[in-house]
């Protein structure tokens, strides 16, 4: 493993930030985009697949000027991971923002979420894509031997 | 894909022998580069399918068919609620009746090319389309539930249309047992100030021109005459279908194991037709499947506006509209039995055969009208059920050209700004609000739609009647 891969790299990986100890990536899909996240907690690997949702929608630079509180529960922490990336969605969707931080706490199988963003500004995020909503395909929640947590799906856009 | 893992019916007919927990067959319809293209997840999803309870005749996947969630995207696959049959939310997709329709505007082509980029402009302008871009419509609950229940007849009750277009549109325009209680608040509020947007992705608008007839009578009834144009619209119920569709999927899958059914993939997430939540989500989905049969009423309204301000007074019938997200009550002749199945499209179009009596009366003969959208580059086709169809997928065809690689290996290959220049220089002017999205949608992305179409004439789904080459492209 190279000192900059996430700790599931796969070879087909096609965009990423971060390190090894954080970051995201999106991974390809026939039709679609396949975003991840991984940390050294299950909040900051759900908060930086977040971070590759927004980047799968614009590559300009956003605000964190607005402040969002969420919430959502699920029976396990894959659905409860797909509920995030919804939650995410619709509240981008509703407030027609884009979101360029975000805060998650979770307990058990309820999760808290704070996101920052702003107003979707057309001529300057040029959003290239509309997430319709996060899937179950490619869906995996995992911790790997060394303590690192990855979150990782498809998102239909 | 590997030929060798099918029996080769004919030549366009390639069968999945049932094995495993597979219930019936599978069956693609391709010829031998498309299923040598094609993922080997469209294998998997088929056999998958094809194991679901109450299954009826075979899972088949279309021409143009790939990795999609749970059912491949292309696929097709009926049901029996008397033989426990379920309903899929996978297996009618996020952007429930997502679909495509297409005007005719009688204009000649070389009467629209001085005008093209204002039109071009124009449409762009009054069209909104991608992700923030903001309806000129707010519903408040009560008209909600009204658009819910009254699909592309409310549209025209509020004045975005024409009545005569209702027996050009699949189900009249609305869809029976429509309802809206069912339809949680959240999706509601999803969709409050979408009507009449084009979203984004692979949807469009486009003005095209009659490039080629290939069958005289049937595109002559269909109103397509060489070097005329048309508009052609791609899109769907917008945020109320995608919250709808990730909402029961989920209840779906919490409720599959109480039912016993077991999931080969969680994305094929399904509950008995004959269940709560199975009534529950049909009730949803009929009402999703109005809003876009709404949506694209009231885009083609707002078409039309712009249009006649360059063509004042023309005459823009619709040619027909058609879903190919949907999940519809049909019925079948299956063995000499006439039997009622819930028919599931994901990415596939009904396409019923010459005589079918729901068609209308003075095309009927010819078969339904199957759009199918190509790419931005290569154009589009119309083309009409063929006899002896209900047999090979219960009268369905393919919905598009189908995507050939990801969006990210299609932005490595070329830039929006490339691409516009390229196509511009071919006569087509595209406009859209993200140079990105145009790269990610670039028409090499896609499968050759001509290969598409002349696999599924070959198959006997639905045969070519004309060809359309875009002029302008409004990509969302």
């Amino acid at each position: 493993m190279s000192a900059a891969a996430p700790p599931d790299w796969v070879p087909e990986m096609i965009e990423q930030r971060g390190g090894i100890d954080r970051g995201w990536a999106h991974f390809p899909h026939a039709a679609d985009i396949g975003v991840e996240g991984w940390g050294p907690a299950l909040a900051v690997a759900f908060e930086q697949a977040a971070l590759a949702l927004t980047a799968a929608v614009t590559s300009a630079k956003v605000q964190p000027s607005i402040e969002v509180a969420i919430e959502c529960q699920a029976p396990d922490r894959e659905l409860l991971f797909v509920e995030w990336l919804n939650a995410v969605i619709y509240e981008m969707a509703v407030r027609k923002m884009v979101f360029g931080r975000f805060e998650v706490s979770i307990t058990g199988n309820q999760l808290q979420g704070k996101l920052w963003g702003e107003g979707i500004d057309p001529a300057r995020h040029e959003p290239a894509c509309e997430p319709k909503g996060a899937t179950y395909t490619s869906l995996r929640v995992s911790q790997s031997e060394n303590g690192i947590w990855s979150a990782r799906c498809v998102v239909d856009v | 894909m590997d030929s060798s893992l099918f029996t080769r019916v004919d030549p366009t007919t390639w069968q999945i022998e049932p094995h495993g927990a597979m219930r019936v067959p599978g069956i693609i319809y391709a010829n031998e580069a498309l299923i040598r293209d094609m993922d080997d997840k469209v294998y998997t999803q088929t056999v998958n399918v094809a194991a679901l309870p109450g299954i009826v005749g075979a899972a088949y996947a279309m021409p143009d068919a790939h990795w999609g969630y749970g059912f491949p995207i292309g696929g097709v696959a009926a049901f029996d609620p008397h033989e426990g049959g379920v309903i899929s939310a996978g297996g009618v997709g996020f952007d429930i009746s997502c679909g495509v329709r297409t005007m005719l505007t009688g204009i000649r082509l070389a009467d629209i090319q001085h005008v093209k980029i204002s039109l071009a402009d124009s449409l762009f302008r009054q069209i909104p389309a991608g992700l923030g871009s903001e309806g000129a419509i707010t519903l408040e609950p009560t008209a909600m539930d009204a658009m819910l229940i009254g699909g592309a007849r409310w549209a025209i009750q509020e004045g975005f249309g024409e009545p005569s277009d209702l027996e050009r549109i699949e189900e009249h325009g609305s869809v029976a047992e429509a309802r809206p209680d069912r339809v949680s608040e959240r999706a509601k509020k999803r969709q409050r100030r979408e009507m009449g947007t084009l979203g984004s992705g692979n949807h469009y608008l486009e003005v095209q021109a009659v490039a080629e007839i290939y069958d005289e009578d049937a595109a002559a009834a269909f109103g397509l005459k060489r070097d005329e144009i048309v508009v052609t619209i791609h899109c769907g119920s917008r945020g109320l279908g995608h919250q709808i569709g990730s909402e029961y999927l989920k209840e779906m899958l919490i409720t599959a194991e109480a039912a016993n059914i077991v999931l080969p993939d969680r994305e094929l997430a399904c509950a008995p037709i004959q269940s709560d939540v199975g009534q529950r989500y049909l009730g949803a989905m009929r009402a999703a499947t109005n809003c876009a049969l709404a949506n694209r009423e009231i885009l083609g309204h707002y078409t039309r506006r712009v249009i006649r301000h360059f063509f004042p007074g023309i005459d823009m019938p619709l040619l027909f509209d058609v879903s190919h997200n949907t999940c519809k009550v049909e019925t079948h002749a299956i063995g000499g039995k006439t039997r009622t199945l819930f028919v599931h499209r994901k990415g596939a179009t009904r396409a019923f055969e010459p005589g079918h009596p729901s068609l209308p009366e003075d095309i009927r003969r010819f078969g339904q009208p199957v759009l199918i959208g190509g790419s931005m580059g290569t154009g589009s086709y119309v083309l009409a059920g063929m006899e002896g169809n209900t047999a090979k997928g219960f009268s369905s065809a393919c919905h598009g050209a189908g995507r050939a690689m990801s969006r990210h290996a299609a932005l490595k290959l070329w830039s929006g700004r490339q691409i516009s220049d390229t196509l511009f220089a071919e006569g087509i002017v595209i406009r859209s609000p993200s140079a990105r999205g145009i790269a990610e949608e670039a028409p090499g992305a896609y499968k050759d739609v001509n290969i598409v179409v002349e696999t599924t004439e070959r198959a006997g789904l639905a045969r070519r009647v004309a060809r359309l080459s875009p002029i302008v492209c409004i990509k969302g």
